[in-house]
């Protein structure tokens, strides 16, 4: 059984009912936030770099400091209009930005400045597959926004510590509709529109490091209901895992209240992934209204139908048209793709690679086989990944001029993979060149037929696997390095003379 | 010879002529300040030591040829909303008692990059919010006229500070008449110019959609000569105008041939005193004798730009002044129990009762259920305004009127009927709203000596047409000084 | 007709505007913005059907910045008026999550 399944059964068992019981669906809708990939922030020259001094990434701007205004960074406004287009948005042509205020000292104006009245997409979609079905998310809007700065708990001190240089870092907030039906279908529209905000090189998308963050807004319905039930908001869900984890949780908790009697508060809630429960944020400090109205200090966008064709014009290759020309131009089988393609950065680094050395079906079994067993290994994600593809086409060469064997290859790529060493000065300094000296092999193997008369007698009677036997103690003794074809080549010429 | 009974561009002259050194008008100026602060308070902060600096440094530019603007060498002040780097800036308020900038207002740079000196920072109404002067953290200016009134607001500081010849001239904002109106009650002349020619980087907001720095001097000559000065394109303010003209003083022509002059008939109803009524009228006689076409109309909209101001000024001044938390800069309170209790307290105890009064009001207008009612329908009113202040125009070159309905009100008596008070910028606010140039100047004093100044207003980017009426109205009248000022003489 | 404003309201309001009254002001201010309202209402008697709100008052758009880095190490200046710092960074009372 399902784990809905099991919970649904131990409800249905505590109150002693019979299985024709209510039946619930839950009805999900996500906010999503994406940090763009800008070099400076949205309304001022600083850099977005990450790490940095805390506020050494300031100006009187991104500070509040009196007297400061805002002025946009035009590229925040193109990557937006990429991501709308993209995801079937519709464009308001005419956009502006609002103030929101609220009081925070991560928020050095205590207002932030976004888009409420006139966003700058809305009404699109993301196609999803979850087993085998396809699925329309429906998009209600995308708009343009600036981030808080960080606050960092100081237990010495029993105070907090502001560090502004996130503040101004230019955000969109992707609000999608209420059409998601269970965590799967959480993940699945999280995932797509990650590779898509990827591949138009608009964010890099972690969430473990911050460039996206979800929000999760839940209710329950009974099955069959028109009406939705009320819904919560979560918070704090900084990995797929957790998402699923709280979403699952949080369908409980509500169905857990309705089946009392109770209602579900709307409300704010902090997910708590250690403990894997949640609780309410809300203080009655705060009001929650943030009595939006359009920011006097900037003017609003206009956006002509020449901006929106340009925009479409310069769309890179997404996903979907990269798997299609891989597939024609490389002859790679269709899962090979699907998973090289599935994170824009392991798709450059394989035609990065490919540029330098050619030979996609190597470049692809590397990706496919050692990279993909490492990354499971060191617990990485994809887009982690931090060798140059100039050593792994280094490598490959190595491989094809056969200065370097495949058993031994596999240990070089290691430390490509974790260290991006240069590969020929590697095996130079730790002798591991292929020994393909005709003269070094047969004086090793001189010796090894020396040692293991035994086996040279089990040869000659008829034991094919002696052989075997005695190339394996040759390897041994060359600690792999020597060819494997010139081994049996010279074994067998001795052996058989 | 005073140096401080001099106009700008007069010291200017004589400055680059070798006959008056910078340091000496430099000293002339902290002279007469010392002399008459006690008097008037028209400052917050003087810089003695600094704008003696800058003086020998500036005489040296000069002489060396580097410096040949107008306005190099000459004292001037500021008002205490705009940065000033390295010099505290209150906005004569509690909340910023501490505040010193780490950076200067544009328009000031643009000032001092044509050697201007400045001396010091002039006292206002507390974060420009009122029409006295009275609801500053510092004490009250005095009007150099008759010190038992105000000087107007919220530039009183500057104003007072031109009038009594502390300075030669001081630079203002202007929200709802905040320039305009002081000037007027302390006889000089201050000029508002169209939304977005002077760049508000660097000015403390209040009313972010209706502010402007502008001129606060003797002579319209002295105030278009500022005006080209502070006036620039700012990439730095989003809502800057690239304007295609900044030659402001060529208007300064004594000729008003043909001109069409609008006097709206609601400017004159009721609640307008009669000296002031024949004052103003008086001015549309003159020019019509030199020749210019008078003629009333009817503006209408009037009383309704004072509700839609106040709901739009508060609002945006309410969101404007959440920074100043106790966070970053400024005031923090010294007791404080968690992050709230600090917001409240600090900001409870750093802002005076005006100020928190608009915060209130601005918060209430744009809150959950009556951001429609109120904050749109001003809006609404707004572009309303707009639409028959256009209308005018495209029959009137300028339209003339009163600067404020009365003169200059006793200390004391304003502040405590508030909704008195705002009625006072009946004739100021509509210009704010619509974005448009106006100057005020002097037309003459009531009965008791005070000062009563009339207002010509503009379409949207024509200064130059108001400064040609006022110069040439102003030809025809001597400038008066105060006795304060004249103390000064020897 | 008179605004009459209750207690809450003006509690409401100081939890937006991050004020506190004394029980003194709270009265005063009760009828400051009573009173104020009452003169605000006015506009009630302004038709304004169909009147587009006017936020700006130029028709100016899209005023933008090129995407360059204009901004080099600020950090004692933006720290240089801090009521309280610790570390680089400003120092708040601790904010509960």
């Amino acid at each position: 059984m399902s784990r809905q399944e099991i919970m649904q059964d131990a409800r249905l068992q505590k109150r002693g009912m019979s299985k024709m019981s209510r039946e619930y669906e839950t009805v999900i809708g996500l906010e999503v936030h994406v940090e763009l990939a800008t070099k400076t922030k949205i309304f001022c020259g600083c850099s977005t770099a990450f790490g940095g001094a805390p506020n050494t990434h300031t100006c009187p701007v991104c500070t509040g400091m009196p007297g400061s205004l805002p002025v946009l960074n035009k590229q925040v406004v193109e990557y937006a209009l990429a991501v709308g287009l993209a995801t079937n948005c519709s464009i308001n042509q005419y956009c502006k930005f609002d103030r929101k205020n609220y009081f925070y000292p991560d928020n050095p104006q205590n207002y932030q400045i976004s888009q409420l009245y006139l966003p700058i997409c809305h009404d699109g979609y993301v196609e999803i597959e979850v087993g085998g079905v396809k699925k329309n998310i429906g998009i209600h809007e995308i708009h343009m926004e600036e981030d808080a700065g960080k606050l960092i708990h100081d237990p010495w001190d029993d105070c907090s510590l502001v560090d502004f240089n996130r503040s101004g870092v230019p955000l969109i907030e992707i609000v999608s509709e209420p059409d998601m039906r269970s965590a799967e279908e959480v993940i699945a529209y999280l995932d797509k529109l990650r590779l898509i905000i990827q591949y138009l090189g608009a964010s890099d998308c972690k969430l473990q490091e911050g460039s996206m963050r979800a929000d999760v807004n839940l209710s329950v319905r009974e099955v069959g209901a028109k009406e939705f039930g009320t819904r919560t908001e979560m918070k704090n869900l900084n990995s797929f895992k957790a998402i699923a984890r709280a979403i699952e949780a949080e369908r409980d908790r509500q169905i857990d209240l309705i089946e009392d009697g109770k209602k579900v508060i709307q409300e704010t809630r902090r997910w708590d992934d250690a403990k894997e429960y949640s609780y309410a944020m809300r203080s009655k400090e705060d009001a929650q209204d943030y009595r939006y109205f359009p920011e006097p200090d900037l003017v609003p966008i206009v956006i002509g139908d020449e901006w929106i064709q340009k925009m479409k014009d310069i769309q890179p290759e997404l996903r979907t048209e990269k798997q299609q020309r891989y597939k024609e131009e490389y002859g790679l089988p269709e899962y090979d793709i699907d998973i090289i393609t599935a994170s824009k950065h392991m798709a450059d680094i394989f035609e990065q690679t490919i540029a330098i050395c050619g030979n996609p079906k190597e470049v692809s079994n590397w990706l496919m086989g050692e990279t993909m067993k490492l990354l499971k290994e060191q617990e990485m994600d994809a887009d982690q990944i931090s060798f140059s593809p100039a050593n792994l086409a280094s490598m490959i060469g190595l491989i094809n001029k056969g200065e370097l064997n495949r058993s031994v290859a596999k240990d070089v790529f290691k430390e490509i993979f974790i260290h991006d060493i240069d590969p020929v000065s590697y095996i130079e300094e730790h002798g591991l060149k292929n020994v393909s000296d005709e003269g070094a092999i047969k004086a090793t193997i001189e010796e090894i037929v020396a040692k293991n008369p035994q086996s040279v007698a089990d040869y000659k009677a008829g034991k094919k696997k002696a052989m075997g036997f005695l190339v394996g103690q040759t390897m041994r003794a060359t600690k792999g390095k020597a060819d494997p074809a010139m081994v049996n080549k010279i074994l067998r010429e001795l052996l058989e003379a | 010879m005073n140096i401080m009974s001099l106009t700008a561009v007069e010291l200017g002259k004589r400055i680059k002529a070798g006959e008056i050194t910078v340091v000496e008008a430099v000293k002339a100026a902290i002279d007469a300040i010392e002399k008459k602060e006690e008097k008037i308070n028209s400052f917050v902060t003087v810089d003695r030591e600094a704008a003696l600096e800058q003086a020998k440094k500036v005489q040296k530019l000069i002489d060396d040829g580097q410096l040949s603007g107008p306005l190099a060498g000459v004292p001037v002040a500021i008002k205490d909303n705009m940065c000033t780097e390295g010099l505290l800036t209150t906005c004569s308020s509690k909340i910023l008692g501490n505040y010193n900038p780490t950076y200067t207002a544009t328009a000031v740079e643009n000032l001092q990059r044509a050697g201007a000196i400045i001396i010091g920072k002039t006292n206002m109404d507390e974060f420009a919010m009122g029409s006295t002067t009275e609801t500053s953290a510092y004490g009250v200016t005095r009007n150099p006229w008759d010190i038992g009134h105000v000087p107007g607001g919220s530039s009183g500081g500057s104003a007072a500070a031109v009038a009594a010849e502390e300075c030669i001239y001081a630079l203002g904002s202007d929200t709802g008449g905040s320039i305009r109106q002081p000037s007027s009650f302390c006889g000089v002349v201050g000029m508002k110019p169209t939304y977005g020619t002077v760049s508000r980087y660097g000015l403390i907001a209040y009313g972010s959609s209706l502010d402007q720095i502008g001129p606060i001097a003797k002579d319209v000559t002295d105030c278009a000569t500022i005006l080209e000065t502070i006036a620039s394109y700012d990439k730095k303010d989003s809502t800057s105008m690239k304007r295609e003209v900044y030659d402001f003083t060529s208007a300064l022509k004594n000729d008003v041939a043909g001109m069409k002059i609008g006097i709206p008939k609601d400017y004159f109803g009721d609640g307008l005193d009669e000296e002031v009524k024949k004052n103003v009228l008086d001015v549309a006689k003159v020019l019509e004798k030199k020749g210019a076409i008078v003629e009333e109309f009817t503006l209408s909209l009037v009383e309704y730009a004072i509700p839609a101001y106040y709901i739009i000024a508060s609002a945006e001044a309410s969101s404007n002044l959440a920074r100043f938390d106790g966070v970053k800069y400024g005031y923090r309170t010294e007791e404080y129990r968690g992050l709230h209790n600090m917001y409240k307290k600090s900001r409870s105890e750093g802002f005076g009762a005006e100020v928190k009064r608009r915060i209130m009001l601005g918060s209430f207008v744009l809150s959950s259920g009556y951001y429609d009612a109120y904050y749109l329908k001003a809006l609404r009113t707004k572009a309303l305004i707009k639409a028959e202040f256009d209308k005018a125009f495209k029959k009137y070159d300028i339209i003339l009127g009163p600067v404020a309905p009365t003169t200059a009100p006793k200390i004391g008596d304003s502040l405590a009927d508030p909704i008195q008070m705002y009625l006072g910028d009946i004739y100021t606010v509509s210009v704010n709203l619509a974005g448009l140039p106006a100057i005020s100047l002097p037309c003459g004093t009531d009965k008791n000596g005070l000062p009563i100044g009339v207002q010509m207003i503009g379409d949207c980017f024509e200064e130059r047409k108001i400064i040609q009426a006022a110069y040439t109205y102003e030809q025809t009248r001597d400038y008066a000084r105060c006795e304060i000022a004249k103390e000064g003489d020897e | 007709m008179a605004n009459i404003i209750s207690d809450e309201t003006i509690e409401y309001v100081g939890i937006l505007a991050k004020l506190e009254l004394s029980e003194e002001e709270k009265e005063q201010a009760k009828q400051d913005m009573g009173k104020m309202l009452d003169y605000i209402d006015m506009l009630n008697e302004l038709d304004t059907e169909g009147v587009e709100p006017m936020s700006h008052v130029f028709p100016v758009n899209n005023v933008f910045r090129e995407d360059a880095v204009t901004n080099k190490d600020e950090s004692e200046l933006t720290l240089r008026n801090a009521p309280e710092k610790k570390d680089g960074a400003f120092q708040v009372p601790k904010t509960v999550e």
